[in-house]
């Protein structure tokens, strides 16, 4: 079996470089890189493209990226909860790209397995629709999207073998598979690794072949947006 | 009038026993709490789960299981885990029977805005785009006017649209509506104490009112 095993998070985006295109799984803080984050906040690259679904909050995730500034242009579907973005989006430094999120998923499917557009009735009436081919399959309309795919992909997952395999745990999956996918090179962290062979190949979600490096992240901190609890 | 939790139990009358469901944020979230126990519905949330159970109890809350509005949730017996492509797959792909959304404006002919706008940025459109363009039953749960009391059931909206002739019906703390096909708002019900006067001032597009409107049983006046 190849070995995927980095030291750890710096030497994992050692070539992650100003004006980098990127790929961050996640849905809110939910299943994001966080090790990869922190490294990446290390090294202060700028000009930075970032493919995420949100753009995280303040003081964590994404968030740390744009903190720093080193972010250029941010696509996503949700940018909300984060006073960092608007402020820097208000005053036209930061680009931003707002995507259906079933789009957004599917675009990096697309990315992922070598479809390079497809039709979707998302969209269809609104202004996100502007610009783009619009076509009617069966009486319906339907609008062209595009392939993404990006220079590197940072993922999250529950398990990860050397070999690259991963699984995931709970709502963390979301964009994560999909982005492995995607990415030229995708870098997966995960809270435990182990040697190839030791997790059940019945179980994977993320088959190795998508991993170019991976790494054990320590000292997750999973921070909760919003805490709710019956009674 | 019906406060937010009493159009979230007026809702959940219209769920049908067997239903997939996507539950958008706001009022639409608490109507799971008003699913009679007989009914056998699966709770979808486009982050990657069938089977949204309950708020978990504090010493259950579990990080890396959140719904769409990423609160902290629980599963139900019989739950799946997938990722977002899958979830939205669900969505686009007609197998989802319900969606109940929030709305910052619906028009006669069944336009929604629900993009997420606060003090003029827009926040972003999330699931919503996709939703409103699925086969789902799309019912929409909000308020009848603004803060500044102008009306959300309108002409046409003046929000950014979210998808175009795609809600069924509209559940405010005034009434329930249903949109023709040729376009307007047919009042359905009205809520407690509430006379017709007060939803024809409260309401912009075309309103059509046709013999005895009923007043919703089983809630009390507020």
């Amino acid at each position: 079996m190849i070995n995927k095993k980095v030291k750890d998070a710096e030497d994992a985006v050692r070539d992650i470089t100003d004006g980098s295109v990127l790929l961050l799984g996640g849905f809110g803080l939910c299943g994001i890189p966080e090790a990869g984050i922190q490294a990446l906040v290390g090294k202060n690259v700028k000009g930075l493209t970032c493919i995420s679904n949100n753009a995280g909050v303040d003081d964590f995730g994404v968030g740390l990226l744009l903190k720093e500034r080193m972010i250029k242009k941010l696509i996503a579907s949700y940018v909300g909860e984060n006073k960092e973005f608007e402020d820097q989006y208000r005053a036209g430094e930061l680009e931003l790209e707002l995507i259906p999120q079933g789009t957004l998923a599917e675009r990096i499917r697309a990315g992922g397995a070598g479809i390079p557009a497809f039709f979707t009735p998302a969209g269809i009436g609104s202004e996100l629709a502007e610009g783009k081919e619009i076509r009617e399959f069966d009486g319906r309309l339907y609008l062209l999207e595009r392939w993404i795919k990006a220079d590197f992909a940072l993922v999250k997952a529950w398990k990860g073998d050397t070999a690259g395999n991963l699984i995931y745990k709970g709502t963390a999956r979301n964009f994560n598979p999909l982005m492995a996918a995607a990415g030229k090179i995708t870098i997966a962290e995960v809270e435990q690794l182990v040697p190839a062979g030791e997790l059940d190949p019945n179980q994977i979600h993320t088959p190795g072949i998508y991993v170019q490096r991976i790494f054990q992240g320590a000292g997750y901190e999973k921070r909760i947006e919003n805490i709710t609890v019956s009674p | 009038m019906l406060s937010k939790e009493q159009i979230a139990c007026r809702i959940a009358r219209e769920i049908k026993d067997g239903q997939y469901i996507n539950l958008g944020i706001g009022i639409p979230t608490l109507v799971a709490n008003y699913i009679p126990d007989h009914l056998q519905v699966v709770l979808q949330s486009e982050n990657g789960l069938l089977g949204i159970g309950p708020y978990p109890r504090s010493s259950e809350i579990n990080p890396d299981l959140v719904n769409a509005g990423k609160e902290t949730i629980s599963m139900v017996k019989g739950s799946s885990l997938f990722d977002s492509a899958e979830a939205f797959s669900m969505i686009r792909g007609g197998h989802i029977d319900m969606a109940i959304l929030g709305a910052l404006e619906v028009s006669e002919n069944g336009d929604i805005s629900n993009w997420k706008i606060a003090s003029g940025l827009i926040k972003g459109v999330g699931g919503a785009l996709d939703l409103v363009a699925s086969d789902a039953k799309l019912l929409v749960a909000m308020l009848h006017c603004h803060k500044d009391g102008s009306p959300k059931l309108r002409k046409q909206c003046k929000f950014p649209v979210t998808g175009v002739r795609c809600v069924h019906k509209i559940f405010t703390d005034l009434g329930v509506f249903s949109i023709l096909p040729e376009g307007g708002f047919k009042l359905l019900e009205r809520a407690p104490g509430v006379e017709l006067d007060e939803i024809r001032n409260k309401t912009e597009g075309r309103l059509v009112i046709k013999g005895e409107i009923p007043e919703m049983t089983g809630f009390q006046q507020q």
